[in-house]
């Protein structure tokens, strides 16, 4: 299935500066390694050791954070928006 | 330097006031690749804790989408600590992510003052930067 992943700034390092890539996988895992073959470390900064999706990474796929369609068993068709956009988070609680 | 309005900056401790002791957050944005932030929204802080905050993931994608059509990017991103000093966390330094952002802090954990700091996060690095109040110069905005 060939969709076009949106890349955010901090992970254009990845794609020459492409704000935009073409990829394929049946599903998001599938699309992830895809994805890396041709841009190196890009699913190492979206997949943990465990095989997850990072908890401070959001992923969509038209516009549906993929946490509420099965996340990387999510699947994906034809013409499919994915959005790959860093968490914005943090606050107080580590020690200063 | 973040260059900021002076009502913006007045509306976003108005806000960090309002959530306590809720953390408060936002963005305010900005043309790209202007270093002008010039819109201010609130965002939900879907953690609604005293010392987390985290951008409704849909909230996330529909701000950014807009900006993306609207050629802005977020020019500064705020949120509040309500019971310690306006200096970014362990865990603030290592969630930032827009490595062009300014990222200001607000500190509500005083009822009597509004302590309001930005910084550059990049890289894992902090650099604390001066705060400059100006005048609304710009189209009025939201």
């Amino acid at each position: 299935m060939a969709v076009e992943v949106k890349i955010p700034t901090i992970l254009r390092t990845y794609t020459d500066g492409a704000k935009s890539v073409p990829g394929e996988g049946e599903n998001l895992a599938a699309l992830l390694d895809d994805l890396d073959s041709r841009h190196a470390g890009l699913k190492g900064r979206l997949v943990t050791e465990d095989g997850a999706l990072h908890r401070f990474v959001n992923v969509y796929v038209n516009d549906e954070d993929v946490r509420f369609t099965g996340s990387l068993e999510t699947k994906l068709s034809d013409g499919d928006a994915v959005t790959i956009l860093p968490a914005v988070a943090g606050g107080a609680d580590a020690a200063q | 330097m973040l260059r900021l309005p002076a009502a913006i900056h007045d509306a976003i401790i108005a806000h960090a006031r309002r959530d306590h002791p809720n953390e408060a957050c936002g963005v305010v944005a900005g043309p790209a690749g202007s270093d002008r932030p010039e819109r201010l929204v609130e965002m939900t802080n879907a953690a609604g804790s005293p010392t987390f905050y985290q951008f409704d993931s849909r909230e996330q994608l529909k701000l950014w989408q807009a900006m993306d059509d609207a050629d802005e990017e977020p020019v500064v991103i705020y949120h509040s600590h309500t019971a310690t000093e306006a200096y970014p966390s362990r865990t603030d330094i290592n969630l930032a992510q827009e490595p062009n952002a300014h990222y200001v802090l607000v500190s509500t954990a005083d009822p009597d003052s509004t302590e309001f700091r930005s910084y550059r996060i990049v890289g894992g690095q902090v650099s604390e930067e001066p705060v400059e109040l100006v005048a609304d110069a710009g189209p009025a905005g939201g």
